[in-house]
């Protein structure tokens, strides 16, 4: 029997209508996986982010040992939580912000900062994670997929010294990305000092390393068996000059006094010592707590960031006329048998310069043994105004020549980061106050005596003692003794560089500091069992107490240290700065001291 | 006499064969979603691949038994079946297991049984059966109060087992009503337009639908500015439009639960929720976008390995045909639903019994409702609301149900001399 309810055609309309309708939809689905899978390219893209996971491996950076191979920089490990926000899937949001301790706020801003750098690059959720979080939340990080910790390294100082000469490391910045393409966002860098002049040594070869991942954060391994992975490459060690227990002992000598050591191995221009004080720890300036701490060094009215012994330029007072007449002896402005009677003052066209008493008459030894200000002014006087010289302006800069060769008004350009050059005064510099007619040998008399417009720094004057310890030349001042093993000397410091005063000269002036420490003005200072040469100044300071100044080296047959001590506001050379300096060489070649009452009477000193 | 006894004497050749490619489809892909580096045995019962293996033995049992009944058990049957299952419906409520925040699960043993798969399989015999008794040849809208009150009955029972999707696939009995003069169809259209229109206000802002809708409107008007009649007609629907448009917004704004909200929300731009609603879907447009032309190969689905999108062995499971077998072969499956889909309809249509043709309807439409809104929404098309794709999806009731629903058909088709 045939349908009794309806018609055929009717009942064969509809069935095509509905096949009609099931086709379109077929069709539909045909095309809209057409586009999905093949047109469109991305979900492949985004397929293989799911399970890749970028990991750095960050080298550890080179170790800093001293020159006795004491390990005095080592790092020390340490966790960021990364996060790759395109791989951040549903997790409980709640735990784990308590688990960091930070605020649902603050979890979806730090992963919208993140999403803006990158959806599929990973970036630092939580900087430096304590051990604490690190161990709760390495147990539940799989419930948290896009997140994970990367081992990372800080910089350690065992000793809490040098860190002006250490400098630090932070993060690299924009700057440091555009100028080279091996720094990415969130890798260190080397900022100042040793860190940034070695920083390509120190800092090695960072790796990268493609893992897989699954959906809840697990690595399955390598991506294609390791084929795009780079291998790091750990950091070169480096073996600085310094002493590190001289280092430290110059720190307790200076503290709670302004000024700077330098001490300075004269046969190698190694610093062994480099002291500026106030300092601060080294370690201070770490991790996350280092821009903190930073801005509180900055604002500190005592300057604690400043390296005296680099870049303060102080006019060097009686120290310089050490330089002074090693000039004259060379120009011929005195001879080693010239002599002058000193009636307690220089006097001549109004000008005085006032000198203390001491035994009569001297000669370029004992006036540099007494300090004599008449003789010094003297024989400047004497040596600008030789008849070889044409003008003043010939005169000041021969003389000025002479004391850039022995390392003055100039910068070394060695590893020291940060060297200011001081200041010498050229004829075109009183030109231009006086106009070239306006002055003559006595306008600048105050050079004599290191007074006037004259500035010098601290490495300056411990390489002016180098320089006459070695009897008449130098080499550059720095602070890395070799890279890689202690054999491998540092290669760009090595050539002596002579100055323009011949040797014998040196053995004269020499000769006279030996006597100045003998029985001079640094008698008070004399180490029973080492000879030593030296050279107090007393720097007239116009805005309060003198400072007081020493230069020095030791032993005095064959130097092994060459030292300068300024210590601000402190007053006569001789009785701060020179004891300073003779522990310091009695330290570092004795290796004790055995006079603690005068290593006590420094270290109670406070100015 | 003796072909009385032979339970395969005609039956479709074509759709058993349908049927056989569909489970082996979906047992290797659930295999390939499922793997387990420890069992990697496809027969390894401990794992849901091994279980699927079981459950598809048990499903071809099941359809085996169905053959042997007698073709006049099913209409005769219909309302038992129906008030069997409804019971089942009321008592999973009562004494029902909660999975995924539906109580629609009853556990018994190692084996959890869910009613309301069975429940379309019941209500399309009682469908059948009521428009088979229904005898009048021009169906009134009294006719249609039976088939509303038999629809609404388990509806109404799985809303309340919070099971929405399940739920939501008997609107798709409206085809068979269609077929059977139940509902003309302008009505049908009117529906599928008021859904369109549902979905295009949830997605795009209502007044910019009104605003273009009025815009039409105002254009006709002027084109019929002689037939003042017809524009008095236009406005009322106009009205009636607007109204409902910005009803379904409020509604949307004020009823839907914010998760159901999220989830139509994601179909514009899974991104604004990727780590809720968003996630599910991205991971599965990646795991079906990432599958290119030819596919990654099985087993060599990355997203499915190493499980980025959930439930990818249940309702996703199209994520990994999607993945490992790429355009193609996913293509190839929407082809094998549509043969499959087009055979039962002419299969329908050849029936002399009101009752196999209304059954064989209500076959087509639960199979096509299942399929569309599955494949629809691991590729972003439909809200995810989370139904098996029918023979493909792991799981034991639904394969169990459609094989049962598909077998009584067989069974009716290949009898259908018998019945009137």
């Amino acid at each position: 029997m045939l349908n009794q309810h309806q018609s055929p055609e009717i009942g064969s309309r509809k069935k095509n209508a509905i096949i009609f309708f099931i086709i379109l939809i077929g069709v539909l689905y045909i095309t809209r996986l057409f586009f999905l899978q093949v047109l469109d390219h991305r979900y492949k893209i985004y397929a293989e982010s799911n399970i890749q996971r970028i990991i750095t491996d960050y080298a550890a950076r080179g170790l800093i040992y001293d020159r006795n191979g004491e390990l005095i920089v080592y790092n020390e490990p340490y966790y960021d939580l990364m996060v790759v926000p395109g791989q951040v899937g549903a997790m409980d949001t709640t735990e784990f912000t308590r688990l960091l301790g930070i605020t649902r706020p603050q979890f979806e801003s730090r992963l919208q900062t993140a999403r803006s750098y990158s959806r599929f690059k990973s970036s630092v959720f939580e900087k430096q994670i304590s051990k604490d979080i690190f161990a709760a939340l390495q147990e539940k990080l799989f419930k948290y997929p896009g997140f994970f910790v990367q081992p990372r390294t800080l910089r350690k100082y065992p000793y809490p010294v040098a860190a002006h000469t250490f400098g630090y490391v932070g993060e690299a910045g924009p700057t440091d990305i555009a100028a080279d393409p091996y720094y990415q966002p969130g890798d260190y860098i080397g900022i100042s000092g040793i860190e940034k002049h070695y920083e390509e040594i120190l800092r090695g070869q960072k790796g990268t390393r493609i893992v897989m991942v699954d959906a809840l954060n697990r690595d399955i391994g390598s991506f294609q068996d390791g084929r795009y992975d780079t291998i790091a490459l750990a950091g070169t060690d480096i073996y600085a000059s310094l002493d590190i227990e001289l280092q430290q002992y110059g720190e307790q000598l200076l503290k709670n006094k302004r000024g700077s050591i330098v001490a300075i191995e004269p046969s190698s221009g190694e610093i062994l010592a480099l002291v500026s004080s106030p300092g601060y720890d080294p370690n201070l300036l770490v991790g996350r707590v280092r821009s903190q701490n930073y801005r509180k060094l900055q604002e500190d009215t005592l300057k604690p960031l400043f390296n005296r012994a680099l870049m303060a330029s102080y006019p060097p007072g009686s120290v310089f006329k050490v330089a002074n007449f090693l000039i004259g002896l060379q120009e011929g402005g005195i001879t080693t048998h010239s002599r002058y009677s000193c009636p307690g003052y220089y006097y001549s066209g109004g000008i005085t310069v006032r000198c203390r008493s001491h035994p009569q008459p001297v000669n370029v030894e004992t006036a540099l043994q007494y300090s004599c200000n008449t003789f010094s002014c003297i024989q400047f006087r004497n040596t600008l105004e030789l008849p070889k010289f044409q003008s003043m302006q010939e005169a000041l800069n021969t003389w000025r020549d002479h004391i850039v060769s022995m390392g003055f008004g100039i910068t070394f350009n060695s590893d020291l980061s940060h060297e200011l050059p001081g200041q010498i005064g050229s004829s075109d510099y009183y030109d231009q106050i006086y106009g070239p007619r306006g002055w003559k040998a006595l306008t600048v008399i105050s050079l004599a005596i290191g007074q006037g417009e004259i500035g010098t720094t601290p490495v300056q004057l411990a390489n002016l003692a180098a320089t006459v310890a070695n009897r008449g030349y130098y080499i550059t001042p720095h602070v890395i003794k070799a890279i890689g093993t202690p054999e491998n000397l540092n290669p760009e410091f090595i050539e002596p560089r002579y100055t323009s005063i011949d040797s014998i000269h040196f053995e004269t002036i020499a000769r006279a500091m030996f006597e100045t420490v003998e029985s001079g003005t640094g008698r008070y200072s004399r180490i029973p069992d080492i000879t030593m040469g030296g050279k107090t100044g007393t720097v007239q300071n116009p805005h309060g107490e003198n400072h007081s100044a020493f230069i020095a080296f030791a032993p005095f047959e064959n130097p092994k240290i060459a030292v300068s001590v300024i210590v601000e506001n402190a007053g006569g050379g001789a009785t701060w700065a020179a004891p300073i300096s003779s522990l310091m060489i009695e330290k570092y070649i004795n290796r004790e001291i055995n006079r603690t009452w005068f290593e006590k009477r420094i270290l109670d000193a406070e100015f | 006499m003796r072909n009385q006894f032979n339970i395969f004497k005609n039956l479709d050749k074509i759709t058993i064969l349908l049927f056989l490619a569909l489970i082996f489809i979906g047992w290797i892909n659930i295999y390939a979603a499922e793997i387990n580096e420890s069992h990697t045995s496809i027969f390894d019962f401990s794992q849901r691949y091994g279980k699927q293996f079981i459950w598809i033995i048990a499903a071809i049992l099941l359809g085996l038994i169905i053959l042997a009944f007698d073709v006049k058990f099913f209409p005769a049957f219909a309302y038992v079946i129906y008030g069997g299952i409804m019971l089942l419906l009321i008592g999973v409520l009562l004494f029902g297991t909660t999975v995924n925040a539906s109580k629609s699960w009853f556990q018994i043993g190692g084996i959890a049984i869910q009613p309301a798969e069975f429940a379309k399989y019941a209500t399309a015999l009682a469908l059948a059966k009521i428009i088979y008794d229904t005898k009048s040849k021009i169906k009134t809208f009294k006719d249609l109060i039976k088939p509303v009150v038999l629809l609404a009955i388990p509806v109404m029972l799985i809303f309340l087992q919070n099971d929405t999707g399940s739920a939501i696939v008997f609107s798709t009995f409206v085809i068979v009503l269609y077929r059977e003069n139940y509902i003309p169809g302008w009505l049908l259209l009117l529906g599928i337009f008021a859904v369109f229109l549902f979905i295009l206000t949830l997605l795009v802002n209502e007044f910019i639908i009104i605003g273009i809708l009025s815009s039409i409107f105002l254009l006709t008007a002027i084109i019929l500015r002689k037939k003042p009649a017809s524009i008095r007609q236009l406005l009322l629907i106009l009205l009636v439009i607007n109204t409902y448009v910005y009803g379904v917004s409020y509604v949307f704004d004020q009823i839907l639960q914010p998760h159901q909200k999220m989830r139509i929300a994601v179909l514009i731009d899974e991104t604004v929720d990727l780590r809720g609603a968003g996630y599910n879907l991205h991971q599965s447009k990646i795991a079906i976008g990432s599958g290119g032309l030819t596919g990654k190969g099985f087993l060599q689905g990355t997203q499915t390995k190493f499980s980025f999108v959930p439930e990818q062995g249940t309702d996703f499971i199209f994520c990994t045909v999607g993945e490992e077998w790429g355009f193609l072969g996913s293509s190839l499956l929407i082809i094998l639903f549509l043969t499959l889909l087009i055979r039962i309809i002419l299969l329908a249509e050849r029936q002399r019994s009101t009752f196999s043709r209304a059954f064989g309807y209500g076959l087509a439409s639960v199979i096509f409702f299942h399929f569309t809104i599955n494949i629809g929404m691991t590729i972003g098309l439909i809200p995810v609301i989370g139904i098996p794709l029918p023979f493909i999806s792991s799981g034991g009731s639904s394969l169990w149900a459609f094989t049962i629903f598909l077998f009584t058909f067989l069974k009716l088709d290949s009898r259908r001399l018998d019945l009137l």
